[in-house]
C-alpha cells in the first residue's frame, strides 16, 4: 500500500510543478462555470435562462469537460515513462506491475477529487438562489467520480499502450467519444436486445441514471467493470515485456 | 551477497540474446561485463535486475531466485539502467527522497541517507536543482545516488561512466571502486581502461554467450603468449643479423619492421632478451633499444569478439 501511496504521490507533485494540474483545473472550473451560468442551452436549462435553481447543467458540462481533461491528465503516466526508460527503473524498484498502475490511477482519482471539490461553490451558489435537491447533488457528484475514475483507467490503458503521448491522447478521445456518444447513437439507431446492448454500453445511460438519484448496483458495477479491466489490461501490457518467444 | 547466473537463455523471437550464459560474482568482487554492442550485456543485466524474465536457466542473487523472489531481489539491489535514466522535472533531493521511500528506507533513516548520498555524490550544491537543469555528468552522479541510496548489497551499473569527461570518469570510477569493496558490483562498459582501472574480474561476452574470463592481467597474458621485444641493432649489416638471430634457441621468429627494427617473437614460455643481449655483445653490435611489445585487453577483445 505505502509503496502506491508513493508513486501516487510523485506523480500529483509533477501534475502540480509542471502546472499541469492548475491549467486543467482552472480550464475545467472556467468551462463547468461557464456552462453552468451563462450558457446553459447546451446541456440544458441555465441559472439566468430558466430563472430557476438548477445545477443540472453544471453536471450535463463536467460529464464532458472531465473526459477532455482526464485524457490530457493521463496521456503522459505511462507513455513518457516508457520512452524516457524511467518505467524501466521504478519496475526494477520493490514494487509490482501493479502497483504501479494503481499508485498512477489513484494520483488520478485524487485530483479529480480536487476538480470536484473546487467546483462545490457552484452548488452552494445555486443553493442559495433557490431550492436545489440535495439528494441528487451527492449523487450526481458520485456519478462525475466514477465516470472520472473510469475515464481515468482508460486514459492509463491507452497511454500504456504506446511511448507517444500524442497517440495516448487521441486514443483515449476516441475511446471516449465511443463510450459517451457512439454508443448510445447506435442505441437510438437499433432496435430490440442489440439496442439495450448499446444502451446498456453507454456511459451516459448509467451516468444519467446515477445523477437523477437513483442509485442502482448495475450502474455501480457497470462503471467498476470497466475500470478493473482497464487497470488489469494495463497491468497485462507492462508485463508483456517479461513474455519471450 | 553473491550472483549465480545459471545456464541463462533470452530469446526475442528466433532470435537468442543470451545463449546459455553461466558465470558467478561473490560478495566484495567489481565483475567487468565486456562485449560489443549487442553481444547481450544489457539483457542479462535487465533479468538480474528483475526487469525482464529468463526463457531458460536461472539466476540466484543470495540465493533468491528471479523466477520466484523478484521482490526479495529487488530490495538488494541499486540498479542504473543505460542511459540513466530520470525524471528531469524533480528536484535532486525530492527524487531522492522518492527512490528512498519506494526502496524501503526507514522514514528515521531517510535523511540521514540523502544527505550521505548527497555528500558521496557530490551533489551538495545542485541538491535543489532541478534534474533537467544538470548536466551529463551531475546526472549521472544522480543516478548512482539513486542506485546506492537504500546502501544495497548488490549494484548493477549499465555503462556508468559513457558521456563523461576524463575528469568526470576518473571520479566516478574512484567511487565505484570504494563502494565495491564491500559489496557485489556488476559493471558493464565497452571502454577497456575502465575494466582494466576498476575491475576485479573481466567476462567478456559475444553473441550471448561467454567469449574470455579472467583477471585483467590473465587475459593480457593469454592474449600475449609469448615474449616480444622490439630490438634495434646498430653497427651490424641487417641480412646478419637478421639470420644469426634466428639461430637462437629461445627465439620462434624474427620479423624485420618498415622502421628498420626487428620484432623478436620468443619461444613459448622463454625469455629471449639474455641471448639477445649476448650476441650483441660478441658480434661487437650495438643494442640501442629493446622494448617489450605488450598486448593489453584491446587486442584481447578484438581477439574474441571479431567473427571470422
Amino acid at each position: 500500500m505505502s509503496a502506491i501511496l508513493t508513486i501516487a504521490r510523485r506523480e500529483l507533485s509533477t501534475f502540480y510543478d509542471s502546472m499541469i494540474a492548475y491549467m486543467l483545473l482552472g480550464g475545467f472550473l472556467a468551462l463547468c462555470g461557464f456552462f453552468t451560468w451563462l450558457y446553459g442551452g447546451f446541456f440544458g436549462r441555465d441559472v439566468f435562462f430558466s430563472g430557476q435553481a438548477s445545477i443540472a447543467p453544471f453536471f450535463g458540462a463536467a460529464v464532458v469537460l472531465l473526459w477532455i481533461f482526464i485524457a490530457a491528465l493521463s496521456m503522459k503516466l505511462f507513455s513518457e515513462e516508457t520512452k524516457t526508460g524511467t518505467l524501466e527503473l521504478l519496475l526494477t524498484k520493490p514494487v509490482t506491475d501493479w502497483q504501479v498502475v494503481m499508485g498512477k490511477f489513484m494520483a488520478c482519482v485524487s485530483l479529480i477529487l480536487v476538480a470536484l471539490i473546487c467546483s462545490l461553490p457552484y452548488y452552494i451558489t445555486v443553493a442559495w438562489l433557490g431550492p436545489v435537491d440535495h439528494g441528487a447533488v451527492l449523487c450526481g457528484y458520485l456519478g462525475l467520480l466514477l465516470v472520472g475514475s473510469t475515464y481515468a483507467a482508460i486514459g492509463i490503458l491507452c497511454s500504456s499502450l504506446t511511448d507517444n503521448q500524442i497517440v495516448a491522447f487521441l486514443l483515449t478521445i476516441i475511446v471516449g467519444i465511443v463510450f459517451l456518444f457512439i454508443f448510445s447513437m447506435l442505441s437510438a439507431y437499433t432496435s430490440g436486445a442489440i439496442s439495450k446492448v448499446f444502451d446498456y454500453l453507454s456511459i451516459l445511460t448509467h451516468y444519467s441514471s446515477i445523477a437523477r438519484g437513483v442509485i442502482d448496483s448495475k450502474d455501480i458495477i457497470y462503471f467498476l467493470s470497466i475500470i478493473g479491466f482497464c487497470l488489469l489490461s494495463t497491468e497485462a501490457v507492462l508485463s508483456r515485456r517479461k513474455i519471450s518467444d | 551477497m553473491d550472483i549465480q547466473v545459471k545456464n541463462l537463455t533470452k530469446k526475442y523471437g528466433d532470435q537468442k540474446a543470451v545463449d546459455a550464459l553461466s558465470f558467478n560474482v561473490s560478495t566484495g568482487e567489481i565483475l567487468g561485463f565486456l562485449g560489443p554492442n549487442g553481444a547481450g550485456k544489457t539483457t542479462t543485466m535487465k533479468i538480474i535486475t528483475c526487469y525482464l524474465s529468463p526463457s531458460d536457466g536461472d539466476v540466484l542473487v543470495g540465493g533468491y531466485s528471479v523466477r520466484n523472489d523478484q521482490q526479495m531481489i529487488k530490495q538488494s539491489i541499486g540498479y542504473l539502467p543505460e542511459h540513466n535514466p530520470l525524471y528531469l522535472d524533480m528536484a535532486v533531493i525530492d527524487y531522492l527522497r522518492f527512490a528512498a521511500t519506494i526502496q524501503g528506507v526507514k522514514k528515521a533513516q531517510t535523511k540521514d541517507r540523502i544527505r550521505e548520498m548527497i555528500k558521496v555524490c557530490g551533489l551538495n550544491k545542485e541538491k535543489h536543482k532541478k534534474i533537467g537543469e544538470l548536466s551529463k555528468g551531475y546526472r549521472q552522479r544522480v543516478g548512482l545516488a539513486q542506485a546506492l541510496i537504500h546502501d544495497p548489497e548488490v549494484l548493477i551499473l549499465d555503462e556508468p561512466t559513457t558521456g563523461l569527461d576524463p575528469n568526470q570518469i576518473v571520479e566516478i570510477r574512484e567511487l565505484i571502486k570504494h563502494i565495491g569493496s564491500q559489496k557485489t558490483v556488476i559493471l558493464s562498459t565497452h571502454i577497456l581502461p575502465e575494466v582494466e582501472a576498476t575491475c576485479d574480474r573481466i567476462i567478456i561476452i559475444n553473441n550471448g554467450s561467454i567469449v574470455a574470463e579472467g583477471t585483467p592481467e590473465q587475459l593480457r597474458k593469454e592474449a600475449s603468449g609469448q615474449e616480444i621485444s622490439q630490438v634495434r641493432i646498430e653497427d651490424a649489416i641487417g641480412d646478419e643479423v637478421f639470420s644469426r638471430l634466428r639461430e637462437l634457441t629461445s627465439v620462434a621468429s624474427v620479423d624485420l619492421l618498415p622502421n628498420g627494427c626487428f620484432s623478436v617473437e620468443s619461444q613459448f614460455e622463454q625469455s629471449s632478451r639474455r641471448d639477445i643481449f649476448r650476441l650483441c655483445v660478441d658480434n661487437n653490435w650495438v643494442l640501442t633499444e629493446m622494448t617489450p611489445i605488450e598486448r593489453d585487453l584491446e587486442d584481447v577483445f578484438r581477439n574474441v569478439t571479431i567473427e571470422n
